[in-house]
């Protein structure tokens, strides 16, 4: 049998100005002009238009037609707050999604941050104001947990359970698998009742990825095509884990290319094999037992060939940056000044770092094509002008 | 592949970038297999059959051959007079001798042409430009022309000299093929003389380490500079190095309009302006004007050792170039593990990742940026390794495999051509 796990990440972040050391006095830290490349309600608006708006009624027009169809999101706070502010139309069928009943919504932290790494504490509350905001909006009890990035390890396991998931998404790195599949339930070592689902990233990239690419020996990638390679794991493994950035349709991978087409074609292509089906991450943790304890001491993700930390953490600047704004929490938090937690947490969304990556050669131009800012030396830049102002503000509030 | 290449000036005897690269080029490109250089200069430098002896040892089983054009004709002109004739491109006035002496020179070269066995021939810059048209002419080998730099980056665009404008439009509308030493400068060569993209290939200046004595040994030397210097760094002075002619083309006066305002930030900087030009009193002028006189020290023209401590103890180098064709001295203070800020106008940011990069004109942002350097170290030690990779990198022997490519492709063109 193969189940497969569609399973979508929707994330944009809070981004910075171009703040600059003149601008130390005035809190306004995300809200760039209108019609620059760093104005959050243009990218937002952008990318609601290619994707989200045409994304979200391939997939009701999926679940209408397929009675077998599942797809599952992750949908971070700080993209449901944008959303709600500019663009109600999205969150409304985002609900016509949840209502089918056969979309599962995962829990993450409210502003996709590094938190895990850093603040246990902040990082339960993050998920809790997540999981709050999934009540409100869709009144919704989520079972499953991405952790930002698919950041995971061990630890990370033990953290989670704690708060209330077993069920865990993250990556299938090769380093951690070895000779192992993705394409089972694994579980953390001494804890048989959480179930680990790994990304199949051969397969997720091909979608994600590679779907344009006309160098790849496989262009071009059609329904039939992925079918047959998902069909094929039939005998070899239980599930068929797809996970990927929902701007994968229609944003990353233009309408031209023809990715609308090919999703909208792909679950019959799937379902004409008579062993295989859809499910949701929960589903699957129902339905399959762990086949062995997975071993991860060392944290894992889903980001650059490296699949490690070094997306956000790998030169001075990154650590820098995120020592000093974790290095405020408790006097943040004493304040009890709404704005300003507010405005720290929001510097928190691991974005930020990543575009302070300066890995240039493996994958400095997916970096590059991520990165909003000329270079990663501005967005540090702008990143510290506003902590200066930021721990000014908390100086004038500390009581 | 034997080349007749046509260069101005040669190290020591030099007075800018041209004849570093020229340096620089050469040697690499005799290190390359099948690869026989014949080296022309104008006229016989004093000491320059010294200089040629040190330059061999300099280069083992080198095969460059130098030649000087005798030019009993010419007018003595030495490499300071050419710096002064340089000093004045910003006016567009050059000396007559000059445009004379370049002219004899490329009469010269007929003759060299004539007596010398080569397969291409190599030129560089303006100054030889008519040495090259010439040498293609009496022997029908193909001619590449090399741009260091343009009238059109000297003047900023205006009142460049016509003299030097037209030999420079004659070079590269004879040649077969022209080199620039950057992307920035080929858009200036299209744009500004008409010449076709596919014409131009842009061949990027390089940098050798071991031109570069070991910076550390240096600071631990007695020295003024680096004595006095360290007393300042271990009160926690941060330096601030401009280095450069001082001239409107490389943007003097706008690193001292930044520095003012960096100091309002960061009082405790000093801004050393390293060289000399026709702007110093100027500058002199505008620094004490905005009160800042004591913070800005002119240390006049620094070589050797001097230079490299004064790189070494900097904090930040900045290059505020209206227009740099290349900018080696932001390699050579990378090598020094010391961060650089350069303006977009420069060629050396398109083999950079690892420097920041503003508008010359965007002041704000550049004092935004100097700021942000001066305080996070973070910042700075992320820079200065990004760039250090990258200039360690930035090879002459790529330059050299570069230029040998183009060599061969016109060699063999022009074999096709007979056959």
């Amino acid at each position: 049998m193969a189940s497969v796990c569609l399973y979508f990440h929707v994330h944009q972040p809070y981004r910075i100005r171009d703040y600059r050391i003149f601008d130390v006095g005035r809190p306004d830290y995300f809200q760039s002009e209108a019609g620059s490349r760093l104005s959050n309600p243009d990218i937002l608006n952008k990318v609601a238009d290619k994707c989200y708006v045409p994304a979200n009624r391939l997939m009701l027009e999926l679940l209408n037609t397929y009675p077998e169809f599942r797809v599952s999101y992750s949908i971070t706070g700080v993209i449901l707050d944008q959303l709600l502010e500019h663009r109600p139309d999205v969150i409304e069928l985002f609900r016509q999604l949840v209502d089918t009943g056969r979309v599962e919504l995962l829990s993450e932290t409210y502003y996709h941050s590094l938190a895990a790494l850093y603040s246990a504490k902040e990082f339960k509350e993050q998920v809790d104001m997540h999981r709050r905001k999934l009540k409100d909006l869709f009144n919704y009890e989520p079972r499953t947990f991405r952790n930002t990035e698919f950041i995971y390890n061990n630890d990370l396991a033990k953290q989670v359970h704690k708060l209330g998931y077993d069920v865990i998404l993250t990556e299938g790195a090769d380093h951690v698998l070895g000779w192992r599949s993705p394409n089972f339930v694994y579980a953390p070592p001494g804890q048989p009742n959480t179930k680990l689902l790994l990304k199949n990233y051969r397969l997720s990239d091909d979608i994600a990825f590679r779907f344009s690419s006309r160098d790849w020996a496989d262009f071009p990638l059609t329904a039939d095509k992925f079918g047959t390679w998902v069909s094929a794991i039939n005998g070899s493994g239980d599930l068929v884990n797809l996970f990927m950035d929902y701007e994968t349709l229609g944003e990353h991978q233009w309408e031209d290319t023809g990715i609308f087409d090919f999703m909208r074609q792909m679950p019959a292509e799937i379902l004409k094999h008579p062993d295989n089906n859809f499910v949701t991450p929960a589903e699957a943790a129902e339905r399959f037992s762990p086949t062995a304890e997975l071993d991860v001491p060392d944290y894992i993700s889903w980001a650059d060939i490296e699949r490690d930390l070094s997306a956000w953490r790998s030169n001075e600047m990154q650590h820098d940056a995120l020592n000093k704004i974790y290095k405020l929490e408790k006097k943040v938090l004493k304040t009890d000044d709404a704005a300003l937690i507010e405005d720290w947490r929001r510097l928190q969304t691991s974005d930020h770092f990543y575009y302070m990556c300066t890995k240039w050669f493996n994958d400095g131009d997916v970096h590059k094509y991520f990165n909003p800012y000329n270079s990663p030396y501005e967005a540090f830049v702008a990143y510290m002008n506003v902590l200066r102002d930021f721990e000014i503000r908390l100086k004038a509030s500390t009581k | 592949m034997r080349v007749l290449m046509f260069g101005w000036e040669f190290p020591p005897h030099n007075s800018g970038g041209l004849g570093v690269a020229c340096r620089g080029l050469t040697r690499a490109l005799s290190n390359l297999e099948d690869m026989e250089i014949t080296f022309v200069l104008p006229r016989r430098i004093p000491l320059l059959d010294n200089y040629m002896k040190i330059a061999f040892a300099e280069l083992p089983g080198a095969q460059v051959k130098f030649r000087e054009v005798d030019s009993l004709l010419t007018p003595y002109i030495t490499s300071s007079i050419y710096a002064d004739s340089l000093k004045y491109a910003g006016n567009g006035i050059y000396g007559a001798d000059l445009i004379a002496e370049v002219v004899r020179y490329g009469e010269a070269a007929r003759k060299i042409a004539e007596e010398e066995t080569f397969d291409i021939i190599h030129a560089h810059d303006w100054l030889s430009f008519l040495a090259g048209i010439n040498a293609k002419q009496v022997s029908g080998k193909p001619l590449v022309v090399h741009i260091h730099a343009t009238e059109y980056d000297r003047t900023g665009g205006n009142n460049g000299h016509p003299g030097v404008i037209k030999i420079e439009k004659e070079g590269l509308e004879f040649a077969d093929k022209v080199c620039t030493v950057s992307g920035y400068t080929k858009s200036i060569v299209m744009q500004e003389y008409g010449i076709a993209d596919d014409k131009i290939e842009v061949v990027h200046n390089g940098i050798d380490e071991s031109d570069i004595s070991q910076a550390e040994n240096a600071l631990q030397t007695f020295s003024e500079i680096s004595d006095g210097l360290n007393v300042l760094k271990d009160n926690g002075t941060k330096l601030v190095l401009f280095l450069g002619r001082f001239t409107v083309q490389k943007g003097a006066d706008i690193f001292i309009q930044a520095a003012q305002r960096v100091l309002q930030y960061r009082p405790n900087t000093l801004f050393l302006m390293v060289g000399s030009g026709e702007l110093e009193p100027q500058l002199i002028n505008q620094a004490v004007k905005l009160g800042i006189g004591d913070k800005v020290v002119f240390t006049g023209f620094l070589r050797g050792k001097n230079r490299e401590r004064i790189y070494s103890a900097a904090d930040l180098f900045v290059m505020p170039s209206v227009s740099e064709p290349f900018g080696l001295v932001a390699l050579e203070s990378l090598l020094h593990e010391t961060p650089i800020i350069i303006s977009k106008q420069s060629g050396v940011g398109e083999v950079l990742e690892g420097a920041i990069k503003v508008d010359f004109w965007d002041v704000d942002q550049m004092v935004n940026m100097m700021v942000s350097v001066l305080e996070h170290s973070s910042l700075r030690n992320t820079l200065s390794q990004n760039g250090k990779q990258e200039a360690l990198r930035s090879t002459w022997d790529r330059a050299a495999y570069r230029c040998k490519q183009i060599y061969k492709q016109l060699v063999a063109e022009q074999n096709l051509a007979y056959n």
